[in-house]
């Protein structure tokens, strides 16, 4: 099999010594050419971006994320836009991994088969299904895989350590790690010391995945985390978004500050 | 898809978590998985546990005040000059409502699992005040999430819920009603679970949750099945179980008892809400058809668009205003046992009038809309049917849309 560009970024970052500065922003907020310009903008300093498929009953987000997304889902965001923006991202920067990022419901009404399809032929490179636990997920999974799509298992600090083992066997190239007992977005109630010492658990288990850290991570705790594989920052931006709009400010001008200034902290 | 006969309904899932292959299920995020599994765990433990048994009988007798009246309506019988029509009248329970069975029954497991606080997610609010009645009989710290709009339509049960000193997270997304209610609930237990116990307030969730609940309310069945059979000296050879429907917990506990009995002598059917005369957002999904998707962590048939974002719903009852219904119900109606119909607003009131008038009975709108379809029925049907009606809730907080809609109340 191909080395994914999902790896390829990990066996870069690694080469430079530094993490991986994961970004999650929300397909189409507040528009779907709005959410193109940033995905663009932060797609310079980010080495994989995350973008979220919008679900407006959303039983793992904080307030950041779910005010994102209402934004676009009121304005009038659609799955087949969602396609069309990573298409179009992808084009000028093809080497870019994109990880789609959603609810159940939003793959189940489209269909798995054609959500998969879809996805390949607009280069989506992994995917993150928030209620989709393993064992659960495995048959989707397993289609991923089979398509050069990365399913991305997620593990928590309440995942046992038998089923820690399980879910990496069944992993592909990347793990996301929950820092902390949270919705996205929540302040970081664990210290880095803590989270790094269940991150080096994991890394126990597995050397060989690429583990990354996200919830509660912003400009102020990222660095603490720095030896992670890869961080992801998802609700600070959306923050920096909605502030943005309060302020009648350009979005795509401040979320792309934001995202150069996580990126000076961790290398 | 069919009943299987010598087990509980509630157990008849799949490895999964399934009913029937398709509804219900585990849709939840990972750090949920750990909360989820020890639930279950010592759920499955506690109803074999004689111990546990004996407590909730205990409480359910003496505190929640068992078994709940079972009436002949003579007046409305006579008028209708049809089938003769009972009721029974769960509202007498403590609290007011059916609810408070599966807030007992929560409460009792949280203490079993040395969590000091216990949440839950209320609409018609009665959910929310029989749990905090619950946490203060039993010593939990508890809050209450609701939606705004639903506690400005059902201030009695939010003083109620003060008044035991539950501290109510008003919920401003979305519809800002039930569904909101119980996605912010999960929310609070994804950041929590360590520490925090939490009730689903009706038979919907992931597949414990709807699991402990109808387990819950069952209590009801069990006391109508010998109700009946004091009443008639036997099972009647016609019997029609009315119940409202929104989650379905009160309806599923109405029923539970007799599954199993050929639905030409029990027949069972659900009445969900159609909200406002003429309108779409309705709160029927198994009336009119909805599609399967996933709600609050099972798969469902729920009001939602092409793109699985869930529809805002409409109606007067706070209790059956949600866009989706127990993964039970689902079962019951694909496996054709029973059946389902909605009735408007404006029915629901009618009926409301009409009971009120006839007899001394107090329903709340979520019972006035079963009320609504078995006085439909009633005329049609031969003497010798025997039609009940499940009053699970008084009105008394429903006083304020009572006197806006029709006036000076009696």
């Amino acid at each position: 099999m191909n080395i994914s560009p999902i790896s390829l970024t990990f066996k870069k970052c690694k080469k430079e010594k530094r993490t991986a500065l994961i970004t999650y922003t929300v397909a189409g907020d507040n528009t779907k050419k709005k959410s193109f310009e940033i995905l663009n903008a932060v797609s310079k300093h980010a080495d994989i971006c995350e973008i979220g498929m919008p679900h407006n009953t959303p039983i793992a987000d904080g307030g950041q994320i779910q005010n994102s997304s209402y934004r676009a889902i009121k304005n009038g965001i659609k799955l087949k836009d969602i396609f069309q923006i990573v298409k179009k991202f992808k084009k000028n920067q093809y080497s870019k991994p994109v990880i789609l990022m959603g609810y159940y419901n939003t793959i189940f009404q489209f269909g798995e088969n054609k959500f998969i399809k879809e996805s390949k032929k607009s280069g989506v490179d992994g995917l993150i299904v928030v209620d989709l636990p393993w064992p659960e997920n495995k048959k989707l999974a397993k289609k991923c895989k089979k398509n050069s799509i990365n399913f991305i298992q997620l593990l928590s600090p309440t995942t046992s350590l038998i089923r820690l083992r399980k879910i990496l066997k069944d992993s592909h190239d990347m793990v996301y790690y929950i820092s902390m007992l949270s919705t996205t977005g929540g302040k970081l109630k664990v210290s880095p010391k803590k989270i790094l010492e269940s991150y080096n658990k994991i890394k126990k288990i597995n050397k060989s995945k690429n583990l990354v850290i996200g919830f509660g991570i912003t400009d102020k705790t990222i660095a603490s985390l720095k030896k992670a594989d890869g961080l992801v920052v998802g609700s600070a931006l959306c923050k920096e978004i909605s502030k943005s709009l309060r302020n009648r400010q350009n979005p795509v001008t401040n979320v792309n500050k934001m995202v150069s200034k996580l990126k000076s902290k961790i290398i | 898809m069919k009943l299987r006969k010598g087990i509980p309904l509630i157990d008849q899932h799949d490895k999964s978590g399934f009913w029937g292959g398709k509804f219900g299920g585990n849709f939840i995020p990972e750090t949920l998985k750990k909360p989820v599994e020890d639930l279950t765990v010592l759920f499955e433990k506690l109803r074999k546990d004689k111990s546990f048994i004996r407590e909730r009988d205990y409480y359910f007798k003496n505190w929640v005040g068992a078994p709940t009246p079972f009436i002949k309506l003579n007046n409305l019988t006579r008028h209708l000059n049809g089938a003769e029509i009972w009721t029974k009248v769960v509202s007498e329970a403590n609290g007011g409502a059916h609810k408070i069975y599966n807030a007992t029954v929560h409460s009792l497991i949280a203490k079993r699992a040395g969590k000091k606080y216990i949440i839950g997610d209320t609409g018609a609010g009665y959910a929310g005040k029989m749990l905090s009645m619950a946490a203060k009989k039993f010593g939990l710290k508890c809050k209450i999430f609701m939606g705004v709009k639903d506690i400005k339509r059902q201030k009695p049960n939010c003083d109620a819920m003060k008044k035991n000193g539950a501290e109510i997270v008003p919920v401003y997304t979305g519809s800002q009603t039930l569904v909101d209610a119980v996605s912010e609930c999960m929310r609070y237990w994804v950041s929590n679970c360590d520490t925090t116990h939490m009730c689903v307030g009706s038979t919907v969730g992931p597949n414990i949750f709807v699991k402990i609940c109808g387990w819950s309310t069952s209590q009801i069945s069990r006391e109508l099945l010998m109700q009946i059979k004091k009443e008639f000296g036997k099972i009647p050879k016609k019997i029609k179980l009315y119940n409202c429907v929104g989650g379905g917990s009160s309806s599923f506990g109405f029923w539970n008892e007799f599954m199993h009995y050929n639905k030409k002598q029990i027949e069972f059917i659900g009445v969900e809400a159609a909200g406002p005369k003429n309108s779409k957002r309705h709160a029927a999904p198994l009336t009119y058809g909805s599609k399967i998707g996933i709600l609050h962590g099972a798969a469902q048939y729920v009001n939602q668009d092409k793109e699985g974002q869930i529809e805002e719903t409409e109606s007067i009852s706070a209790g059956l205003d949600y866009p989706g219904v127990s993964p039970l119900h689902c079962f019951l109606k694909d496996a054709k046992r029973a059946r389902y119909a909605a009735a408007s607003d404006e029915e629901a009131l009618s009926a409301y009038q009409m009971v009120t008038k006839y007899e001394n009975l107090n329903p709340s709108l979520e019972p006035s809309h079963a009320f609504a379809e078995a006085i439909k029925n009633a005329p049609k049907l031969s003497k010798d049917t025997i039609i009940i009606v499940n009053s699970c809730g008084d009105a008394l907080k429903d006083r304020d849309i009572l006197r806006e809609r029709l006036g000076k109340l009696k």
